[in-house]
Formats: structure tokens, C-alpha cells, sequence
């Protein structure tokens, strides 16, 4: 296990970073404890391994932003609105989600709190985050609007387009690569006809930020910066953060032994394990570990509570069908 | 009243827009220069300054979007094309993402955003410069489809369009930005979803869109001068269609002729049709009966632009048949070209 550095945050701050992260960690756990009861018939594409990215960034904006995440939702969804409840309740498809089971996992989104939506087209989200940031920098000056989205969405064209009119637009946008290296089971270096991501996005007119650390308060800290400087450089900020996936890209199981993995690699990402490394970091700062078993363990319990609320609410009945096609007054 | 034309109409609609909500915006590629989308746009950057109304990378994907994102947080963007064959490089944007936004989110998350974009015949527009594409949005849940034909249902259609709180597609045939019309000076909204007699009649019911609006009302004057009334309607939005006058009219006159400007296979046409086969079956005289673009790319020589596209001698030639009449004498009679322009009055 790598050893953290000492934080350079609080301590309030360091032990409600590791609180988001455990409990987007324990949220998909339990999904693939329980996705075997076939109680939640949505496909999963899980998270694990990446919350670090969802986590710090989500948390630097700190509600002063808005977000979209790719199809890999969950980290981003639970980091931005911090309710498991209705994750839950959706993923179980039941009238507590968010859309009444109507969007499953991939379309996660809670309007009110910055959390605009998650797509299942590769890229798709990268120029409504745009949008967002236009509407910001227009009606809420210093709020930002954020994409996360996978190396694999940079193959799209709606990618660069997004890059070159957000950077010509000179707009409050903040693109966060989620770097995993695989757009399903396919390696950059197949895809990719340059050599490096952020030294061609270095040519346009944004600022380039780079992380390998898998540490939330590092990529925390990143972000704070990033966010700071785009405000005063009224410029887009260009994030990217190398990840790992720990499972299969669409399911929930491990798939170490499939041939398109390293297992050098897996070992090296898993011995920097983005929760384990932030609990070390604060064990080190002089946390009794008494108390913090105490705080996972209260997560734990509200994350129960939220699987068995989920699985006591209704299922939409047929009534639901047509109900918002079109939009409906609240 | 006071007279206007459509480009003119259209214009002063979005200028009244822009000034009652200062959320509205108006955006796209050329929309800000000086030729100003047909003129329609002409004016606004000047007057709402360059947040309001502006100019686009050549990028229609991220653009559309970037209208979602920008709905989303409260604004109501229209998002402007000079040819609606460039909304086929927004698709992805309009039906994967908003048109399902809303259902995908709850049903209570406003979309309000207009795509307005050019159709239509020009002079040698080509293949890629002159569809329609009507089918491509009406097929999509979630979407609406304004198609006006109008000066005045142009300005009342396009207000109700930007404060309806679903995403729009608004489609402008590009030779109605010539006609004129009688076009109140105050803002007004006409709602989306209710079709309009164009003429009464009792002999034949007429559905048309857009140009063949015009091209219907032509052929209806010509028509009646030898005894034939036919009754034409204008549904002026294309989805969600307002049947019941439609399913009125055929089950007074018994004959349904639908001159849809665009292709006909797996068109508007047909669904129009399989509505009203399923509720008149029993008061149809006749087959019903369709026209619309020939099934081919559209050709750019004139000779064969004129035999790709219907006009109103098609439709009534076309009544003619159904009605068991002989082909009158047009000898002499003036039809619409890009030469010949039509002006109004309507």
C-alpha cells in the first residue's frame, strides 16, 4: 500500500472527503452484494476504483457548479448530490428515484443540486456541461459547470467541437478526463493517433491540469486551483485524471484474469486504492480508529436504510408510462 | 391591418422575445451577420448585444448540445440553421439527449429550447440544401414540430414555441420568408397544436404543410373557379398534430388528398393517413391519396427540380382524378417559381 502524504487540508475537511468516498465505495459494494437478487434490472457500470476523481472534483466545487457525468455515473451522482436514497430507490426502479425507475442507472441526474444528467452516448454530456457553463457565466458569475467523461469519449468529435467553442467562447467550463486508459476493453495507444491527450489540448486556449495520484485531496486540491484560475482567467480548465477500473466494464464482477488486463497494473492500482489511502492518511493524522469504524459504520447502516426504503416503494404503475414525455408543472 | 412579411414577421418576433425575457437568446452559425438568416435574425446582435445573439464555431453537434446545458440552467436558447440538412448532424444532441431529457429526469424538467432551421426549395439547392425532414423529428417522443406557413402564424407559433417549455423544432420553408400577410404589430402567441382552416369546402379535404400550404390555397382558388371546393388544412405543428378537425373534415367531405412537402415513404403523409383510415374508415369514399417529393435525392437541374417537387398544378390534377373530372385548361396560369415569387396576400 502506498503511503499518503500528510494532508495539507482540516481535519474536518480530510474526514468529510474520506465520509464521500467510503459511502460511494460501500453504495457499490453493496450493489454487487445484493445485484444477484435480480431485484435491480438496470445494466451497471460501476464506479469502483475512480470515486477519487467524482469525489474531489465534486467536492472542490463544493455546490457552486454544475455537473454531467458519462454512463459511469454512480461516483459522480452520489459525490455531487450526496443522496443515496434516491440512487436506490432508481436502481431498484421504484416511484423514491429519481425519474420513478424511469432512467436506471445511466441516466442518474438531480437538477436542483448541479447534478444536470449522465448519458449512455459516449461524449453526449461534454457539450451540455458547455451550456451550463454559458448560463453561468451569464446569470451566476463564479459558478462553474463541470463534464466528467472517460479517455475513451475523447476518440468523439463532439469532444473536440465542445474543446474548441467552450475555449473560443471563453467559457466558465471545466473538462474532468476520467483517464482509465480502456474505452471498454480497447487500450489508448489502439485508438489514439497522437501521443499524448493533454499535450494537444495544451495548444488550445484553456488550462491543462494533470493527476496520477489516485489521492482525493490531492485531485481536491487540483480542482480548488483549477477552478480559482478559470475564474480569474475566464478560461476552461482541461483536468486529467488517471483512474482504474476495478471491474468489468459493464456489471458488476471482477474480471482481473480477462485478457485485455495487466496484472501488474491491477496490483499497482489497487495498492493505491483511492479509500484505503485516504483512511490510512487519517489513521496517520491521530484518528482513533474506533471512531472512524463508528463513522462507517453509521454510513453503512443509512445505506441499508436506503436499500430497504427502495425495495418497500412502489414500482411505477401503468399510469407512469406517459407521464413526462412532455413536461409537467410540479 | 398592418402587412409584413414572413422573414420580417419572424424577426419582429424574436426582437419582441428578446426584449419580454431577458433569459431568451438567439444563436448559430451566420446568425449574427449581416445577411441575417433571410433576414430574420438581422438586427438583434446590434440591438441585445453579442451574449444575446451570436455567432457559432462550425460545430451543430456540440452547439445543440450546448442548448440543452443552457435550458437546463433557466435560459431559452434558439438555435438557428440556414439548412435544415445541417440538423442531421445535431441528431444525436436532439434525440438521444433532449427529447428524453424531461422523461429520463421525472417529467417536471423544463427543456425550453427552439431549433429553427431552413427547408426547402431554394433555386439548385441540390441534395444536401432542400429536405424537410419532417418525419425524422415527428417520429421522436418528446419532440415538438412547428412547420407555419404564415407571416402571422410564423411570429405567433415562433413566441409560443420560445415559451413552451419542451424542446421545439420549428422548420421555415425558405421561400415563405417572401409572402406577406397581415401580422399584428403586438406580441401574441398562437398555440402549438392547433390546426387551421385555410378554406372551406365540401368536396374533397386537403391536409397540406408548409409551401404546399401556399401551393394548396393557389390550387383551391383555381379549383373553385371551375365548381371544385375543396377544404384545406394546415396543421401547423406536425407533432403532437391536432387530428380532430382533420377527422371533422373527412367525415364531411368523404375524400382525403394530403400534399405534404416531403417524401412520402414512412413520411407524415402516411401517418396522417393511418389516422384517419382508422377513425373514418366507414365515411371514405376513396382511397386516400398522397403527394410529395419524388422518391430520389433531390436533383439540382431545373428541368428535373420541377418534376421532384409538387406544386399546386400536382394537386390539382391530383383532385381532378379523385373527383373523376377532366384535366382543366391551365393554359396561361402563373405557378410559383423562384422567379415568379410569391408575395401574398394570404
Amino acid at each position: 500500500m502506498t503511503a499518503p502524504s500528510a494532508s495539507l487540508l482540516s481535519a474536518d475537511l480530510s474526514l468529510s472527503l474520506y465520509k464521500t468516498l467510503y459511502m460511494t465505495r460501500r453504495c457499490e459494494e453493496t450493489i454487487v452484494r445484493i445485484y444477484p437478487e435480480d431485484n435491480m434490472k438496470t445494466p451497471m457500470h460501476m464506479s469502483m476504483g475512480q470515486e477519487a476523481v467524482s469525489v474531489g472534483v465534486c467536492r472542490a466545487i463544493g455546490g457552486n457548479g454544475d455537473v454531467i457525468a458519462s454512463y459511469r455515473s454512480h461516483a459522480t451522482y452520489l459525490a455531487q448530490t450526496e443522496d443515496h436514497g434516491s440512487f436506490f430507490g432508481e436502481l431498484h426502479g421504484r416511484t423514491n428515484g429519481t425519474a420513478d425507475g424511469k432512467s436506471g442507472s445511466m441516466h442518474l441526474a438531480d437538477i436542483p443540486k448541479g447534478m444536470l444528467g449522465s448519458t449512455g452516448i459516449v461524449s453526449a454530456g461534454i457539450p451540455v456541461a458547455m451550456g451550463a457553463a454559458f448560463a453561468n457565466k451569464q446569470k451566476s458569475p463564479g459558478r462553474v459547470a463541470a463534464a466528467f467523461f472517460g479517455d475513451g469519449a475523447t476518440d468523439e468529435g463532439v469532444f473536440w467541437e465542445t474543446l474548441n467553442a467552450s475555449c473560443a467562447m471563453k467559457l466558465p467550463m471545466m473538462f474532468v478526463c476520467e483517464d482509465n486508459d480502456l474505452a471498454v476493453h480497447t487500450r489508448k495507444s489502439e485508438r489514439q493517433g497522437f501521443n499524448s491527450l493533454v499535450e494537444v489540448v495544451r495548444k488550445y486556449k484553456c488550462d491543462v491540469y494533470e493527476d496520477d495520484t489516485n489521492d482525493v485531496e490531492s485531485i481536491y486540491a487540483l480542482t480548488r486551483k483549477a477552478i480559482e484560475k478559470m475564474i480569474s482567467s475566464g478560461q476552461p480548465a482541461f483536468l486529467n485524471i488517471k483512474t482504474y477500473r476495478y471491474l468489468e466494464p459493464c456489471g458488476t464482477m471482477q474480471d482481473s484474469d480477462a485478457p485485455y488486463r495487466r496484472a501488474e497494473e491491477d496490483a499497482y492500482w489497487k495498492g493505491r486504492d483511492c479509500v484505503a489511502l485516504q483512511r490510512k492518511r487519517l489513521l496517520a493524522s491521530g484518528l482513533a480508529e474506533k471512531d472512524l469504524l463508528k463513522v462507517e459504520g453509521d454510513i453503512n447502516a443509512a445505506i441499508e436504510k436506503s436499500v430497504a426504503a427502495a425495495k418497500a416503494a412502489p414500482h411505477p404503475g401503468a399510469d407512469l408510462l406517459s407521464y413526462g414525455v412532455f413536461y409537467e408543472t410540479p | 391591418m398592418r402587412r409584413l412579411n414572413f422573414a420580417d414577421a419572424i424577426n419582429e418576433c424574436l426582437d419582441q422575445e428578446m426584449a419580454r425575457d431577458p433569459s431568451v437568446f438567439v444563436y448559430g452559425i451566420g446568425v449574427p451577420d449581416f445577411k441575417g438568416i433571410f433576414g430574420t435574425t438581422v438586427g438583434l446582435a446590434e440591438k441585445y448585444g453579442p451574449n444575446r445573439c451570436f455567432d457559432t464555431p462550425l460545430a451543430e453537434d456540440s452547439m445543440t448540445g450546448f442548448a440543452l446545458g443552457a435550458a437546463l440552467k433557466g435560459m431559452r436558447p434558439v438555435h438557428t440553421h440556414i439548412r435544415a440538412d445541417f440538423l442531421l448532424l445535431t441528431l444525436n444532441q436532439i434525440v438521444n439527449m433532449i427529447s428524453c431529457h424531461n422523461y429520463m429526469t421525472g417529467g417536471h424538467t423544463a427543456v425550453p429550447l427552439v431549433v429553427r432551421a431552413i427547408i426547402g426549395r431554394g433555386w439548385g439547392q441540390g441534395a444536401q440544401h432542400s429536405k424537410s425532414l419532417f418525419s425524422y423529428f415527428t417520429h421522436i417522443p418528446g419532440l415538438k414540430v412547428v412547420a407555419p406557413a404564415t407571416p402571422r402564424d410564423g411570429k405567433g407559433l415562433l413566441a409560443a414555441a420560445i415559451r413552451d417549455n419542451n424542446p421545439v423544432v420549428f422548420l421555415e420553408h425558405r421561400w415563405l420568408h417572401w409572402i406577406e400577410g397581415e401580422v399584428p404589430e403586438e406580441s401574441y402567441e398562437i398555440p402549438l397544436g392547433v390546426a387551421q382552416i385555410m378554406r372551406p369546402g365540401s368536396d374533397l379535404t386537403l391536409v397540406a404543410t408548409s409551401w404546399m400550404v401556399i401551393e394548396a390555397v393557389h390550387a383551391g382558388k383555381i379549383l373553385a373557379d371551375s365548381g371544385i371546393n375543396v377544404e384545406i388544412i394546415d396543421p401547423r405543428t406536425l407533432a403532437p398534430m391536432d387530428m380532430d378537425p382533420i377527422l371533422a373534415s373527412v367525415r364531411k367531405t368523404g375524400r382525403l388528398l394530403i400534399a405534404d412537402y416531403d417524401w412520402l415513404n414512412s413520411g407524415l403523409s402516411a401517418e396522417i393517413a393511418a389516422n384517419v383510415g382508422a377513425a373514418c374508415f366507414g365515411t371514405l369514399k376513396q382511397p386516400i391519396e398522397r403527394i410529395g417529393f419524388a422518391p430520389t435525392p433531390c436533383p439540382t437541374v431545373r428541368t428535373l427540380e420541377n418534376h421532384f417537387y409538387p406544386n399546386a398544378e400536382t394537386i390539382i390534377r391530383t383532385v381532378e382524378k379523385m373527383l373523376g373530372r377532366p384535366p382543366m385548361d391551365l393554359t396561361g396560369v402563373d405557378f410559383f417559381s423562384h422567379e415568379r415569387r410569391f408575395r401574398g396576400p394570404l
